[in-house]
């Protein structure tokens, strides 16, 4: 048996335009998907999420590189013969069965005897938590009924990888959330390796063992869902997980991993983990998280001065927009642990900004 | 200015009243235009007497003579050949015929399209001068010329000419049906293990049988009561039930035509509720 569930080696997938061009969806994408890992292809809508999971499923053949699935080459596999089931994004439920019809289908196909389907299948719904509801039809279910048939239909198989396209996608956020721990453990009691395609950074952060951010068919990054929200190796995925600060700059140095950035030309910041190929003058962008500054009253040492331009009560936090210098304005966010009256600053106030270096990322421009 | 105002709001609930008598008259009138000459016809044929014109008393025996007519027997049978052949053939294909085009897009398919929806508007003499001409200048002798096999007129040609007149209308019942066909069902069924073969019969069959059944009995019922197509391709020896009543018309209507017409009303009628059944038990 392979060390991975789901192995992509160099796949792309181009489709001809009307005009006759390729376009390429998917462009050179490799990735080892390990078992019992909880994956998700995170991305913009049409970043190519969709098109490598409908690979996975077969219903797309890549156009070049290789697909496998337990170690096993795919090669033209037809779906049928794939050890992957897929929940759509739509649920595809079969309207002209029951949900026990739906259900027993994937098992009627690979001809298990019946008193073993009705075993199965009750299983199955009890694990979604819908049990007793053999008998109803598709279109008597609400959405969120309808999904969980859709993942019991897929579970039910009990298939080498469970593939979701976007499975949450017609829910209402409180719903939602719901779902969201419940695949989790869901997840964790079958022990199935999920592959998720999302474009909600929330989601892919709430759910994943590890995240693939694609942007234009390509994987941008890979990591862990703090890896990736901490430390960012570039604009897009710092902009697409998550709000964030851009600050344009130019280094000045680099001593002991530790950047000093010069920002409009005045403002001195430094800044960690910067990369070692940096040079001095270099063009960079420094980015840090909202959440990160901290705003203080008095002058502190290294702290960045700024004036409050506009602040938002958003409950849990208040979002400050401190102008730090001419061109340059940081959003910080803080948590509203006190009182209402104690929310401290006000608009216009002269205010101190400062951040742990390390939390600071510096990218190239 | 007061009363004026009455005065036209009196006008004109006046004229909405007339506009409303109006439209309820014209609505009458269509159903009376539509349906008094079918009731007539069934109500004489319930007569006493031979007249289709004078009402003198109820009876049966239209009916009964007719189910010991042997000719009209021989004519009902053929018809139900015909129409259960054509309507088999002419099924199967124009549903094939409209998977096909749905399913692989290829150059000038909307010209192919237009090609196929093209028989239903083409003047149904046209269609059978052209078959009897096919049957008697080409097909025939290419027969006896290979096979050294005499063919003439009769049932099977018949049946050929209904085919090809019902394989539109099947096309284009299936072919809406189709539009609005969710094909991830399909790729749901694969990927829970059926192949294509299964996935037709398990998915794609059941969702498409109320259009395949609409298409199936407009078939029938065309194929039923065709006369300018069977006329050219029916010979001399077999006739189907249209053309049988219409041979009897030329001798002179008796209460037996209307028998006839409300026995093949009727079956008509049943078909089209067996239809609608089927169709909401969906």
């Amino acid at each position: 048996m392979s060390d991975y569930a789901v192995e992509l080696i160099g796949v792309s997938k181009s489709f001809p335009t009307s005009k006759g061009e390729q376009i390429a969806a998917v462009d050179r994408i490799s990735l080892s998907i390990k078992h019992g890992e909880f994956f998700s292809l995170l991305g913009p809508s049409g970043c190519g999420k969709t098109t490598t999971l409908r690979m996975i499923a077969g219903f797309e053949l890549p156009t070049e590189g290789e697909i496998r699935i337990l170690g096993e080459s795919m090669g033209e596999t037809p779906p049928y013969q794939r050890r992957v089931n897929i929940v759509f994004q739509n649920y595809a439920l079969f309207p002209h069965m029951t949900v026990y019809g739906n259900v027993a289908f994937g098992l009627e196909m690979d001809k298990i005897p019946s008193p073993e389907i009705r075993e199965r299948v009750t299983e199955a719904l009890r694990l979604v938590r819908l049990p007793g509801m053999e008998d109803r039809r598709p279109k008597q279910l609400s959405g969120g009924q309808q999904q969980r048939v859709a993942l019991a239909r897929a579970l039910v198989k009990r298939p080498a990888v469970l593939l979701l396209d976007e499975p949450l996608g017609a829910l209402d956020l409180k719903l939602r959330k719901e779902m969201q721990l419940e695949l989790k453990h869901i997840q964790a009691e079958v022990g199935i390796t999920f592959i998720y395609v999302t474009h909600d950074q929330e989601e892919a952060l709430t759910m994943s063992d590890r995240i693939a951010v694609m942007s234009e068919g390509q994987v941008l990054q890979l990591g862990t869902a703090a890896e990736i929200y901490e430390s960012p190796l570039s604009r897009f995925v710092a902009d697409f997980i998550g709000e964030t600060n851009f600050l344009d700059g130019e280094l000045e140095t680099v001593r002991d991993g530790l950047a000093t950035v010069l920002v409009d030309g005045t403002l001195r910041l430094s800044a960690g983990s910067a990369a070692s190929d940096l040079r001095r003058g270099q063009p960079i962008i420094l980015t840090v998280r909202p959440e990160k500054i901290s705003l203080h009253s008095r002058q502190l040492d290294g702290a960045v001065a700024g004036q409050i331009e506009e602040l938002v009560y958003i409950g849990t936090d208040t979002r400050y927009q401190v102008r730090v210098s001419e061109g340059s304005r940081l959003v910080v966010r803080v948590q509203n642990s006190g009182s209402a009256d104690q929310a401290g600053f006000r608009q216009g106030d002269r205010v101190y900004l400062t951040w742990d270096p390390a939390v600071a990322r510096i990218l190239v421009r | 200015m007061i009363a004026g105002c009455a005065t036209r709001r009196g006008r004109g609930s006046l004229l909405l009243r007339l506009g409303k008598t109006a439209l309820g008259a014209n609505a009458w009138l269509i159903f009376a235009f539509l349906y008094i000459p079918i009731l007539v016809l069934i109500v004489f044929s319930f007569n006493d007497s031979r007249s289709v014109a004078h009402w003198t008393g109820f009876s049966m025996d239209w009916y009964l003579r007719l189910f010991s007519n042997e000719p009209l027997l021989r004519a009902a049978r053929n018809s139900l050949v015909i129409a259960g052949v054509s309507t088999l053939a002419a099924t199967a294909m124009g549903t094939l015929t409209a998977l096909g085009m749905d399913r692989y897009p290829f150059r000038l398919r909307s010209s192919f399209d237009a090609i196929l929806y093209l028989p239903i508007v083409i003047p149904e003499i046209v269609m059978g001068i052209s078959l009897l001409l096919f049957f008697n200048l080409a097909f025939f002798p290419l027969l006896q010329a290979l096979l050294h096999f005499r063919m003439t007129l009769g049932v099977p040609t018949i049946t050929v000419g209904h085919i090809a007149f019902n394989i539109p209308f099947v096309y284009v019942i299936v072919r809406a049906r189709l539009v609005g066909f969710d094909r991830t069902l399909e790729q749901a069924a694969q990927d829970l293990g059926a192949n294509e073969w299964r996935t037709f019969w398990r998915i794609t069959f059941p969702l498409l049988l109320p259009g395949i059944l609409g298409g199936a009995l407009m078939a029938f019922t065309l194929s039923l009561d065709d006369f300018l197509v069977t006329a050219f391709t029916a010979g001399t020896a077999s006739p189907t039930m249209p053309l049988y009543i219409y041979s009897l018309v030329r001798r002179g209507v008796t209460p037996e035509i209307n028998a006839l017409s409300t026995v093949l009303l009727a079956a008509s009628m049943g078909l089209v509720v067996i239809s609608l059944v089927l169709q909401r038990r969906r």
